[in-house]
């Protein structure tokens, strides 16, 4: 078992953060919302529907840990890839396709098959693909894990100022303090063995969030008490 | 870029080749030697030079091991010396054994690709059908591409009264089948399956159907697959062929040329058929590998 007594509610328009050591079973909290693992117990629902439902209807954007891009395809076209799978028109796919590349700052790479951007490129792309649609809520599994650390603050102040415009519903996986911190409404801190949830913070910061916020004492207040949340769950074992 | 002409490209080749000669042309002097001294002796030759008996034992008419120089002027012979329909016309064997070739590689593929797709999408056919595949290679296509030539000719010449001649290249083109299939089921199984698994996660995010998660990821993933099996399909193909011509007195065809070859002891005849054989082989080889070029490079494979 991955996950017990697992309670929370996200709101719509939160940006809620997992964080927790490998093993609390975020990846697979995050996976049994968008209906890729069934819980053996317990209710999920998203909207009011249950996970499956909401899969049928086309209600998640998953962006996995790795960009998971099909090289064939240009980055335009890996970008049209689900808006082929749901049926819309020509039109409709070029417009959604231009909107959601320039939401991300990949114009101008339209034409450009995926091997020929960096890493960040393109993860910014697999964002893009999963923005294309309609989504009501944003499922991202650490998308930033693999890549250095510069170039992750860089995506982190962009994916807030994409949630800022697009107000979507997002759930964050990562195991990084600071990252959880500087985007979240809320922090869900999680604890292995079995996985279950050891604290839920919800942030006092502005929504406006430069970068330097990171030097603030309410966020160094944070940080902190996630720590002490990740070494509550920490404590048995040692 | 490097030319094609450079000899960082080819020198190696070149070498080896050189090599392969030099063995060659020392091992027709050991086979050919013997039977020159024979030769001499009913000619009544009773003085000859060294050099004389080296050139000798490389121009015999009906020589153990025949040559390079000589395989290579018997096929100029062969394809520039008569008209193409000739029936000594090398052009004229090759290309009904190419006709045959193609049939069974491309019905073969088709085959191939069916029951690959069959066994992906299917756990009961992948359970029931396997087995039967492997077990399909197993047997010698020599003791059965007879079987298959005699009963398939005769079922479709006389039952189904097909002229004789697409009755011959329908049964040939069968063992071709026969063999091409495999490699494309076995290549095309492990194809279809070589999607990543988050790239699967990623369609069913989208609902995807399964004839779309088929054409979109399925499918495209296989190509590398397809192409390295069709590689060696297609030269099992004129394999295949070559051995449905062996059987039954069949009057035309690489195969046939090196049955007839070997009733009356042409060798030079059997070793030009043989060349032949592989040209035609490396030739599909080298096609197929272009039309992988150009698939790829649409695909935006990193050069």
């Amino acid at each position: 078992m991955a996950l017990s007594d697992v309670s929370l509610d996200i709101g719509k328009g939160e940006f809620v953060s997992f964080i927790g050591p490998s093993g609390c079973g975020k990846t697979t909290l995050l996976r049994a919302i968008a209906d890729l693992e069934q819980p053996s117990s317990g209710t999920l629902t998203v909207n009011g529907l249950s996970p499956r439902e909401a899969r049928e209807s086309r209600s998640y954007g998953y962006v996995f840990q790795a960009p998971a891009l099909y090289p064939w395809r240009t980055i335009e076209k890996n970008v049209a890839l689900p808006l082929e799978i749901m049926g819309y028109t020509r039109e409709q796919q070029a417009e959604r396709v231009a909107r959601t590349l320039d939401l991300v700052n990949l114009k101008g790479f339209e034409q450009r098959f995926p091997w020929q951007l960096s890493g960040g490129m393109q993860q910014r792309a697999s964002i893009a693909r999963a923005l294309a649609f309609d989504a009501d809520l944003l499922l991202m599994d650490e998308p930033f894990g693999a890549l250095d650390e510069i170039v992750r603050d860089h995506l982190n102040a962009e994916l807030l100022k994409l949630w800022a415009r697009t107000s979507k519903t997002i759930a964050f996986v990562t195991h990084s303090i600071p990252e959880a911190v500087f985007l979240s409404t809320k922090i869900v801190v999680m604890s292995p063995r079995p996985g279950r949830v050891t604290d839920i913070i919800v942030s006092d910061l502005p929504p406006e969030r430069p970068l330097d916020i990171r030097e603030t004492p309410e966020f160094l207040r944070l940080a902190a008490r996630v720590r002490d949340g990740l070494r509550a769950g920490h404590a048995y074992e040692e | 870029m490097r030319g094609w002409l450079t000899v960082s490209r080819f020198g190696p080749l070149l070498i080896v080749l050189l090599g392969l000669g030099i063995i060659w042309y020392l091992a027709a002097l050991w086979l050919n030697i013997p039977a020159q001294y024979g030769i001499y002796q009913r000619a009544d030759v009773t003085e000859w030079s060294t050099p004389q008996l080296i050139g000798d034992a490389w121009s015999q008419q009906k020589p153990k091991l025949p040559a390079p120089h000589q395989i290579i002027a018997e096929m100029w012979q062969e394809t520039t010396g008569y008209a193409l329909n000739d029936k000594k016309s090398l052009i004229f064997h090759g290309w009904i054994t190419l006709s045959a070739t193609l049939y069974g590689f491309v019905s073969g593929t088709l085959l191939g690709i069916g029951l690959a797709i069959a066994i992906v999408l299917n756990r009961a056919t992948n359970r029931s059908l396997m087995p039967w595949i492997i077990a399909s290679q197993a047997v010698p296509i020599l003791a059965i591409a007879p079987m298959i030539v005699v009963i398939g000719y005769n079922v479709m010449a006389g039952a189904l009264d097909l002229p004789t001649d697409a009755a011959r290249l329908v049964s040939k083109a069968v063992i071709s089948a026969y063999l091409a299939f495999f490699p494309v089921t076995v290549g095309m199984v492990k194809g279809l399956r070589s999607p990543e698994i988050i790239q699967l996660d990623l369609m069913r995010t989208y609902n995807a159907s399964a004839a779309q998660t088929f054409w979109k990821l399925r499918w495209p993933s296989a190509m590398p697959f397809l192409f390295t099996s069709m590689k060696v399909a297609i030269a099992a193909a004129v394999i295949g062929t070559v051995v449905g011509e062996l059987p039954t007195g069949a009057t035309g065809g690489i195969g046939a040329r090196l049955l007839s070859g070997s009733q009356f002891g042409q060798t030079l005849q059997i070793w030009a058929a043989l060349f032949a054989a592989s040209a035609l082989s490396a030739l599909l080889v080298i096609i197929v590998g272009v039309a992988e070029r150009l698939v790829f490079a649409r695909m935006g494979v990193k050069p």
